[in-house]
């Protein structure tokens, strides 16, 4: 664990911004920022482990746990809200039977909100496995979710 | 055949790269040669994915919103100009011919990465002008010009770039705020995925103004498709030397970086953005020192939306005094709005200020989309204000926003219809505050929790008149007493949903 995610990380040590450079970088190696990997980018980048954490936690890219197969973020903001995103957000969490950050137990989603998608006048929007999409019907995308986490519990 | 797509977010979240994967069959299944250019979008994003269709001689008809089940009997019809989904020459449409297109001249018309093509319609002419009147009097156009930042605090651009250059330093910087986090705003996404070659052009103009010769672009990391378009359009700018040791061939030094924001809404704050920059939490800085003095890495730097180092390189190339032309008062230029939420023809509109909140909500917007009355807009995104259509007569400008306590902001109109309870709107305003606040502050980082409560309180119907009161007074204590803008303008939504919607802090008392 140790040497891989010193191999990953390494390359941002002096550059501006380097410890947030590294740890996108180290998610998208290895999926999440584990527990174990802090004491690393402490050493790496000659900061306590408190700030190193404190800067892990501060940003809501950044996760401490693995993901499921399949990740979904609804957007929140106000002009989905105006063209029901709250319907197509309370749809999809029942539909899933889970809450905002959640991931079911099978590991095959991990629904999360996000804070505008830049889709304000296209919504009810959402990005799925980082796919952006936009004026979506609570029920079909409801539908979609489930056979989804079907596909991603197997 | 030439076939124009957008590849913008607003095209291909409602399938527009599925629309080229049909036609590039179709076409293959019928012989045709067919050339697809992936574009920018236009901007109106109710008719997206609008298809555009070169004809010989090299006018264009615009098909939308065109979908994959459309594609096949739109080649069956030679994508003639009277069919269903026809609107015949794109510039023709109302939508677009009311504009005063100058930052979005050619966003959704050339390919974003072809450098030949930005050349070609008037790019670099700012820069060789700037290169060529030197520092001082590209700065003297810039304050002519009366542009005023366009992320939202609409401060003077020529005073920030005086002070920067003023500022004595062995480095200076010129930072993009791209963290574009506002609901209700994607003039900055347009830009950057339809025309990120201005974006740069205003940088090294600044850069070249300021003394600076180096940039970052700092960008939310909720934008995957402008991080690939603007991530290779810096790599063709390094390539075509618009970037480097001789940068547009000025005889300066300019470079830039793009840096991923990491999901924190404050970042959008400039302080916090260079917090941010510099690899720590985003946290507000107290101000002064002004970031014009010491910004990044305690260096002067000058922060700027992306709109306003867009609007650079038209004021060079025209002279400020031709962009202080448009526009009204102090509120100079023009200005992207965005319709937003329930608007039946959502999208962007450039316009000199000027124009009322009703010609572009009824004029531009059609109205809502669901069919029902329009109840309330918010302007400028999450700290802005609810306004009643008693008010949309109101002139979009600074100086008429503020006024009434409101703001322009980063242009964003969000339409709500009469379903909208603007209790839960003001109480979302609080959730919004809690979940993004950046924890500094007392005010802002209790208050929002607090305002929430309050407003479940009153939601529920809980001795309103005693709890309004204390909101009241809480939004009083956020107001004074916040670092900056994310715990002091949250109120202003909140105060101005009760203001102008105080039945819907009463329903649940008065048995609504």
């Amino acid at each position: 664990m140790s040497s891989a995610t010193e191999a990953l990380i390494t390359p941002f040590v002096g550059q501006t911004g380097g410890l947030l450079r590294a740890l996108h970088a180290l998610q998208a190696g290895v999926g999440y920022i584990d527990a174990s990997a802090i004491p690393v980018i402490a050493d790496v980048f000659n900061l306590t482990k408190a700030e190193v954490k404190g800067v892990v936690s501060f940003y809501s890219d950044f996760r401490r746990a693995p993901a499921g197969k399949h990740s979904i973020k609804i957007c929140q903001a106000e002009a989905c809200q105006a063209v029901g995103g709250r319907s197509l957000t309370d749809k999809a969490l029942r539909a899933l039977d889970l809450s905002f950050g959640e991931t079911d137990s099978a590991g095959a989603v991990t629904i999360e909100p996000v804070y505008c998608l830049g889709l304000c006048a296209s919504g009810p929007a959402a990005m799925v496995d980082g796919k952006l999409r936009g004026r979506l019907d609570p029920n079909l995308f409801a539908d979609e979710l489930v056979q989804l986490q079907k596909d991603g519990a197997k | 055949m030439k076939v124009y797509v957008p590849l913008d977010t607003a095209a291909v979240a409602v399938g527009a790269d599925e629309v080229v994967e049909a036609i590039v069959a179709e076409a293959e299944a019928r012989k045709v040669a067919v050339e697809i250019v992936r574009t920018g979008s236009r901007g109106m994003h109710w008719l997206e994915p609008l298809v555009e269709i070169e004809r010989v001689g090299g006018a264009r008809v615009a098909f939308g919103p065109v979908s994959v089940g459309d594609v096949k009997a739109l080649f069956e019809a030679d994508f003639a100009s009277d069919h269903a989904l026809a609107h015949g020459d794109p510039a023709e449409i109302p939508y677009l011919k009311g504009q005063d297109r100058q930052t979005f001249a050619r966003c959704g018309i050339i390919d974003p990465l072809s450098f030949g093509a930005y050349c070609k319609s008037g790019g670099l002419a700012g820069l060789k002008r700037a290169a060529s009147i030197g520092a001082v009097e590209t700065i003297d156009e810039v304050m002519t010009s009366g542009l005023r930042g366009r992320g939202g605090a609409a401060f003077p651009s020529g005073i920030k770039w005086r002070t920067v250059a003023g500022a004595e330093a062995e480095q200076k910087y010129i930072v993009c705020n791209a963290d574009e986090g506002d609901s209700g705003t994607f003039s900055d996404r347009m830009i950057l995925e339809g025309d990120p070659f201005l974006l740069i052009e205003g940088m090294v103009i600044a850069g070249l103004a300021v003394g600076a010769t180096k940039g970052f672009i700092y960008l939310r990391s909720e934008y995957p498709v402008a991080q690939r378009v603007l991530g290779q359009a810096l790599e063709i700018a390094q390539r075509e030397g618009l970037l480097g040791a001789d940068a547009g061939g000025s005889g300066c030094a300019f470079d830039i970086e793009l840096f991923m924001g990491a999901g924190a809404y404050i970042c959008g704050e400039e302080t916090s953005l260079l917090e941010s920059l510099e690899g720590k939490r985003g946290q507000v800085r107290a101000k002064p020192p002004l970031p014009a003095l010491e910004g990044l890495h305690g260096k002067p730097t000058l922060v700027h939306n992306v709109i306003s180092l867009c609007a650079v390189p038209s004021v060079l190339a025209n002279g400020g005094s031709w962009y202080h032309d448009f526009g009204v008062g102090r509120s100079t230029g023009t200005m992207p709005f965005q319709l937003a939420g329930n608007v039946k023809c959502g999208g962007l509109v450039e316009v000199a200020f000027g124009l009322s909140l009703h010609d572009l909500i009824y004029k531009f917007g059609g109205g809502t989309r669901s069919g029902k009355p329009v109840k309330a807009v918010q302007v400028g995104g999450p700290l802005g204000a609810y306004i009643p259509p008693s008010k949309f007569d109101m002139m979009m400008d600074y100086e008429t926003f503020g006024k009434i306590g409101a703001g322009v902001g980063h242009g964003g109109i969000v339409v709500f219809d009469e379903d909208a309870d603007l209790a839960q709107q003001a109480k979302y305003a609080f959730d919004f505050c809690a979940e993004e606040s950046c924890g500094k502050c007392t005010p802002c980082r209790i208050g929002s929790v607090r305002g929430s409560e309050v407003m479940a309180k009153i939601i529920s119907g809980s001795d309103v008149t005693e709890n309004i009161e204390l909101l009241t007074d809480l939004c009083e204590v956020m107001e004074d007493g916040s670092l900056c803008a994310m715990g002091g303008m949250t109120p202003v939504p909140v105060l101005s949903a009760l203001k102008y919607f105080p039945e819907d802090f009463r329903a649940v008392k008065e048995g609504k």
